[in-house]
């Protein structure tokens, strides 16, 4: 067991600058607004840095250094980005520590899950690429004896990219890697409820990043983000977040005609089919260990499996396990790595979950466990904790049917298979699932019918590279951590060659 | 007592007024889902683009020395939402999608509760009891 100090303290791993500027044409620029906000943590929600209120210029200037440095970037060969992204891998694997204590201070989760997911996961994302890129070809029709057409892979010049605040580092590598990979330069704004682990990593690899390929833009959405999103000399605007916000990026990017990515949100059912109970063995501990991934980065998760779907025949002794298990959900000090949930990333989203823990009450649904706030105490009485949270109910209520985005889980029955599918897609999103079962078959055969980008099969909570991720229904569009995420960072270029000696007898 | 969807508190209307100073005339859009979402976005009338067949003018609030301010929802998101009452809160907090009051570190919130038997009449809702899930 250890225990991390704070940023900052003495023993830490690592220390905030009190200020982050944006960081520009390969260099930390003072906003043009000469503004300031402060960055809390949530871990004790005080104050521990500044961050530049980057605006509309602020973005103006980015996307300029954007493009003068795709002059040479955009023409780099494959070999050379490569490398460089398994620099920046090398580095961040060097780093893991250091990189593990700042994504949980900014962010508020367990060190635990950033130094075993979040961060490994990221390095892996830049290899992924690195060998993506290299291994992609081109390809050749030969359309008669005398045509051929060719097909090149070419960047798309400046894209935009706002990045989510429950992975921040991730999140933000799922959308670099690619971009880079493919030539592009960048243009990034960090969400402004976790705006500076970002700017660590950028202290470690700034020097392997060609000047104006990455820029960061710190700021707030209105300020920052539509500025970006509604810019007319960006090729490509990418966005994960909700679904008011995705409209609005679809709406300017309609504006300016240029390809969006979005990754929206999610209810994802979770259904437990009765085999699953036919044996108290290994595999039902790992089903009862996928019932309560639910509290995984404290439900701050698009895809947390926050309805529980359980089969009538076994719902009794299923969930009371199940119950025993989210009992032991350890929460305390996110910088404990005994700690198994931390806090909820910031004041308004703790709000909003307790508004939802009220709504559930007066739907009738019933609370099996948790349902308040937490108090750990000392320095961390100030932080967002919230009890890992089931309610018992039906499916059309709100909290079964409203992204919660905390650790609350909603729990119901069904009696076969249709049932189970039914519920499973009685929702307006389709981002991820979860089905459990010991026969292939059912597993197979849910797994297809549900309406969703990912189904997990005996599994949950997995996201290594090269698995496609993206939403159906009111999910979102694209898939990301797979190669195929190449091609939305990419034209397609056709030379249609003809090698015929005559003319074609036209005129 | 007239009827009434959505309603705001004394504190989120101060807020609106305040940021109405800014960005002049307002909107509420709900959103659904993922970081930021199941929170109400306030934004300058015309920014959003809403349209007849994916949302729902849930309420035009009145909040004093202001013009008035459309509330929506998108249609899918109402279906689940009819049958409760919406209070616009403000707490405080930090960033919020696009939505205007971010900078200003605070956050509108929606608060909920079924709506009475009177009001369901009075909105044409007929209750449906949902099925046994």
């Amino acid at each position: 067991m250890t225990v991390y100090a704070n940023p900052g303290k003495p023993g830490s791993v690592m220390t905030y600058k009190t200020r982050y500027d944006n960081f520009i044409g390969g260099k930390y620029v003072a906003p043009s607004s000469g503004q300031y906000f402060e960055n809390i943590t949530p871990v004790t929600g005080q104050v521990f840095c500044e961050m530049a209120r980057g605006n509309a210029k602020d973005i103006d200037l980015a996307v300029a250094a954007g493009w003068k440095a795709f002059e040479t970037w955009g023409k780099t060969s494959v070999t050379e980005r490569a490398i460089i992204l398994n620099k920046i891998a090398d580095v961040m694997e060097a780093n893991l520590e250091l990189l593990a204590v700042a994504e949980t201070w900014d962010n508020g989760k367990p060190v635990r899950e950033t130094m075993a997911a979040d961060i490994p996961l990221a390095i892996d994302h830049f290899r992924y690429f690195a060998g993506a890129i290299r291994a992609q070809e081109g390809s050749i029709g030969e359309l008669d004896h005398d045509t051929v057409a060719y097909h090149f892979h070419e960047p798309l010049g400046v894209v935009g990219q706002i990045i989510p605040w429950n992975f921040p580092i991730l999140m933000a590598v799922w959308k670099l890697a690619p971009a880079l990979a493919a030539g592009n330069c960048i243009v990034l704004k960090p969400a402004e409820q976790t705006p500076s682990s970002i700017h660590v990593l950028m202290g470690l690899i700034e020097h392997l990043i060609p000047d104006g390929a990455l820029n960061i833009v710190n700021g707030f959405g209105i300020e920052a983000g539509a500025p970006l999103a509604s810019h007319n000399n960006i090729r490509k605007i990418a966005f994960t977040g909700e679904t008011t916000t995705g409209r609005l990026i679809m709406q300017y990017a309609s504006q300016n005609l240029i390809p969006v990515t979005l990754e929206l949100g999610g209810k994802s059912p979770n259904v437990f089919f009765e085999d699953v109970a036919a044996q108290k063995d290994s595999y039902y501990e790992k089903a009862q260990e996928g019932f309560t991934m639910f509290a995984l980065n404290q439900g701050e998760v698009c895809t947390c499996p926050s309805r529980a779907l359980v089969q009538k025949s076994i719902y009794d002794g299923f969930v009371a396990d199940g119950m025993k298990r989210v009992a032991k959900v350890i929460q305390g000090n996110p910088l404990d790595t005994n700690t198994m949930i931390g806090a909820q990333s910031s004041n308004d989203q703790l709000e909003k979950i307790l508004s939802y823990i009220d709504i559930g009450k007066q739907e009738g649904a019933k609370l099996l466990i948790g349902g308040e706030r937490s108090d750990l105490g000392g320095e961390l009485s100030g932080g967002y904790y919230m009890q890992p949270t089931v309610f018992e109910g039906k499916n059309s209520m709100r909290i079964f049917q409203e992204e919660i985005f905390g650790p609350v889980l909603s729990l119901t029955s069904f009696k076969d298979y249709d049932e189970a599918i039914e519920i499973a897609n009685d929702t307006l999103y389709g981002l991820g699932a979860g089905v459990w079962s010991r026969s292939a078959d059912t597993l197979y055969r849910s797994g297809r019918a549900i309406q969703a980008g990912r189904v997990w099969s005996n599994t949950y909570h997995q996201y290594p590279a090269h698995a496609a991720f993206g939403g159906y229904k009111q999910s979102g569009i694209g898939r990301e951590n797979h190669k195929m995420m190449l091609d939305h960072y990419q034209q397609t270029k056709n030379l249609l060659v003809s090698y015929a000696e005559g003319p074609m007898g036209f005129f | 007592m007239p009827y009434s969807r959505v309603e705001v508190t004394g504190d989120a209307a101060d807020m609106l007024r305040h940021l109405s100073t800014t960005y002049g005339r307002l909107m509420f859009h709900q959103s659904g889902g993922c970081c930021d979402g199941s929170s109400p976005m306030c934004f300058p009338v015309g920014m959003f683009m809403t349209s007849e067949g994916a949302d729902v003018l849930l309420e035009t609030l009145h909040v004093e020395g202001l013009d008035p301010i459309e509330f929506y929802m998108s249609a899918s998101q109402y279906e689940y939402w009819k049958y409760t009452h919406l209070t616009i809160d403000i707490v405080p907090g930090r960033g919020s999608g696009f939505s205007v009051e971010a900078p200003e570190g605070k956050r509108f919130l929606i608060r909920s509760r079924m709506l009475t038997e009177d009001e369901i009449e009075h909105f044409g809702l007929l209750k449906k009891v949902p099925e046994q899930a």
